[in-house]
């Protein structure tokens, strides 16, 4: 019989005596987000966000402008400039080409949140994999390893960037590879550092002892452990990778057009300043207020991921606003989007670049 | 003497990394088909013999061994090559470049440092006063917001209603501070706060945790038992040992630095070293770029040592290792 069969069974054991429910930590910290208004508030926005993303097309029935087609008669002012926001049929007015902003914004959404779910998706499992290995093996592969993921954290991401996209030429699968490749550093370093330390309990060695592999070790002993912190951190970077996204799409490196981008459409706009606000106000919103809700949603499971929440501040009315002190407690000061930050031990060993 | 061991190892360590990464640089050239770049150059309509002609002046028909050492006995000399186009030296053309770049990178340090320190000691010494909480939020729309939208919105909303009106001391592009200190700081604000916001933001959120963390030790609560000032608790015993890991995380943020730099060149029309990268990338001008590539890891190679430096000096403890 399997171990949910047995739960389930046991489940179905009448009692007198109300039983005590167990709750998962996963439960837990579900329950303590469900009352955190702001986080709530951040996931409301992030699924419209998708919503919107996935159904652009219904959009473009109802306003039937794709967004690839210029609508020079309807979409432009006889001076060639963008239409303001209701004119014509257009919500949010035209872009530069008299295509319909609002429909080029809807679907530089799907670019956005594509790219930012894919490389922290791809970010998040190298990271990881490479934090165990080096954490857990120790010796020189954590000498390679952890000078690598420093090199990793200190170079300028746009640099190399750019020289990959004059040699590879840009387009989606490169821009998810370089932006992958920049994802995994701070998490390798945050795994790496609990692992190092989580090996050394008594239960990996009973787990040793009993003929446990390596791997086993890592995947199904340790990594457990590291969930909280690794969500944490992979939902605070999926607004890094966005905004990275926009950034090279904004320098010309990233998707092409005729696609549409939120970078690209931004930086588009810049052509058209002095006549034309909404070209730049609407993407620039849609922009923020989709990174924003990703960083308020990912510090909002941080506090409540982090067992100290309720116990250190009994009452739920402030622990909120009093989690915020400690933000960062439980990944080690972790500041995204940026780089991780942990206190690096310059003691023992002088930081290399 | 430790430190001056210290620094010869991290010099010796800095040279190496430049070295890698200008190789990794030279083998970019090798990426791609030479005759393709050739045939860029030589035109659309240009015959076999133009483009065996352009191959053998850019010395592209050499193994890679020899081009290789060409290139590294003339990297060792200072000399980054020549652009592929108009045959300048990019070392000139950097140099050119090198003013506005210069210029962004010293006031938007500064301004990211003064108001992301200042900020954050503040919040933490006045934690959940009106002021902390109002930081708290502009640090999130900080964190969240790309430097090229922060450069936008701040053209379309200060520097367009203010020229509207007649109000021109603030502008785009470059002016060097020969030409005026005060026309030189109009024309650097606006690229200064758009580089500092950002970066600001991550120091008024790291500097007010790591102060808030200090301001709970036993031996702060010592120092104001013993009747020391409050602002001789907070800036020689709090901020002091709060600053040391705030300094160690510059480094690694000095890359990141350099992004900002390439975007807000861009924005602003500031005509700086990143800027011509950005443009090299659309005339496929290799050289550029990759000179490029190499003058930013020396940078960042450098601004590392000198953190570290500046991190000995701060904590004892690290003099000893």
């Amino acid at each position: 019989m399997s171990l949910t069969g047995l739960e389930f069974v046991a489940q179905e054991v009448p009692s007198d005596a109300p039983a005590v429910e167990g709750r998962s930590q996963w439960q837990l910290t579900w329950r303590r987000l469900r009352q955190d208004k702001v986080a709530m508030a951040a996931l409301a926005v992030i699924a419209i966000m998708i919503l919107l993303a996935i159904f652009a097309p219904v959009f473009v029935a109802i306003t039937h402008h794709p967004p690839n087609i210029a609508y020079p008669l309807t979409g432009e002012t006889e001076a060639g400039n963008p239409v303001p926001p209701g004119t014509a049929g257009f919500w949010l007015g035209t872009d530069g080409t008299g295509r319909d902003l609002f429909i080029r914004i809807l679907y530089g959404a799907r670019i956005s949140l594509f790219v930012g779910f894919v490389t922290t998706a791809i970010g998040t499992l190298a990271g990881v994999a490479v934090g165990l290995i080096a954490g857990y093996f120790g010796g020189a592969v954590d000498l390679v390893l952890a000078r690598f993921t420093d090199a990793a954290l200190a170079f300028p991401y746009v640099v190399l960037a750019l020289a990959l996209a004059v040699v590879l030429g840009p387009s989606l699968p490169v821009i998810i590879g370089v932006i992958s490749f920049f994802s995994w550093a701070a998490i390798a370093r945050v795994v790496r550092g609990q692992t190092l330390s989580i090996k050394e309990k008594e239960y990996i060695e009973a787990a040793r002892s009993l003929g446990a592999g390596p791997f086993r070790i890592m995947f199904i002993d340790i990594l457990p452990n590291l969930l909280a912190p690794v969500l944490v951190l992979a939902t605070l970077y999926i607004p890094t990778a966005i905004v990275f996204e926009a950034t090279l799409s904004y320098l010309g490196l990233g998707i092409q057009p005729p696609t549409a981008s939120w970078g690209d459409i931004l930086a588009d706009a810049q052509n058209f300043y002095s006549v034309a606000w909404w070209y730049i106000v609407f993407p620039a919103a849609a922009l923020l207020i989709t990174t924003l809700a990703f960083n308020l949603l990912g510090d909002g499971i941080r506090d409540a991921m982090d067992p100290r929440t309720e116990r250190i501040f009994a009452g739920a009315a402030g622990r909120r606003r009093r989690g915020r002190l400690r933000r960062g407690a439980l990944t080690g000061g972790v500041n995204f989007p940026n780089a991780a930050y942990v206190p690096p031990d310059h003691t023992a060993n002088p930081p290399e670049i | 003497m430790a430190l001056l061991g210290f620094m010869i190892r991290r010099i010796l360590g800095g040279i190496v990394v430049v070295w890698l990464v200008a190789t990794a640089a030279f083998l970019l050239f090798f990426a791609r088909p030479v005759d393709i770049v050739a045939h860029q150059l030589a035109g659309r309509a240009a015959t076999p013999d133009v483009i065996n002609e352009v191959i053998r002046n850019l010395g592209l028909n050499q193994p890679i061994a020899v081009q290789y050492w060409h290139f590294l006995d003339n990297l060792v000399h200072g000399n980054l090559g020549f652009s592929y186009y108009t045959g300048e030296s990019v070392n000139t053309m950097l140099k050119q470049d090198l003013p506005p770049t210069g210029s962004l990178v010293l006031g938007g340090v500064i301004l990211w440092l003064i108001a992301g320190l200042t900020v954050g000691i503040i919040s933490a010494t006045k934690a959940r006063s009106l002021f902390d909480r109002f930081s708290t939020v502009a640090v999130l729309i900080g964190l969240s917001m790309p430097v090229f939208v922060i450069g936008e919105l701040l053209i379309l909303v200060v520097f367009l209603p203010l020229n509207q009106h007649g109000f021109h001391w603030i502008q785009t592009g470059y002016s060097g501070p020969s030409q005026g200190l005060s026309s030189w700081v109009g024309h650097m604000i606006l690229p200064w706060i758009t580089l500092a916001a950002v970066q600001a933001a991550v120091y008024t959120r790291l500097s007010r945790g790591q102060l808030l963390d200090t301001l709970g030790e036993d031996y702060i609560r010592t120092a104001r038992a013993k009747g020391l000032s409050e602002r001789r608790v907070i800036f020689r015993h709090g901020v002091r040992a709060a600053l040391t890991p705030v300094v160690s995380q510059l480094g690694v943020d000095v890359g990141q630095l350099l992004g900002g730099v390439v975007v807000t060149e861009t924005v602003f029309g500031l005509g700086g070293i990143g800027e011509t990268s950005v443009q090299a990338i659309y005339t496929d001008n290799l050289p550029v770029i990759i000179g490029f590539v190499i003058i930013a890891a020396a940078f960042v190679v450098l601004a590392n040592i000198v953190v570290d430096l500046v991190y000995a000096l701060l904590d004892p403890r690290v003099r000893i290792a």
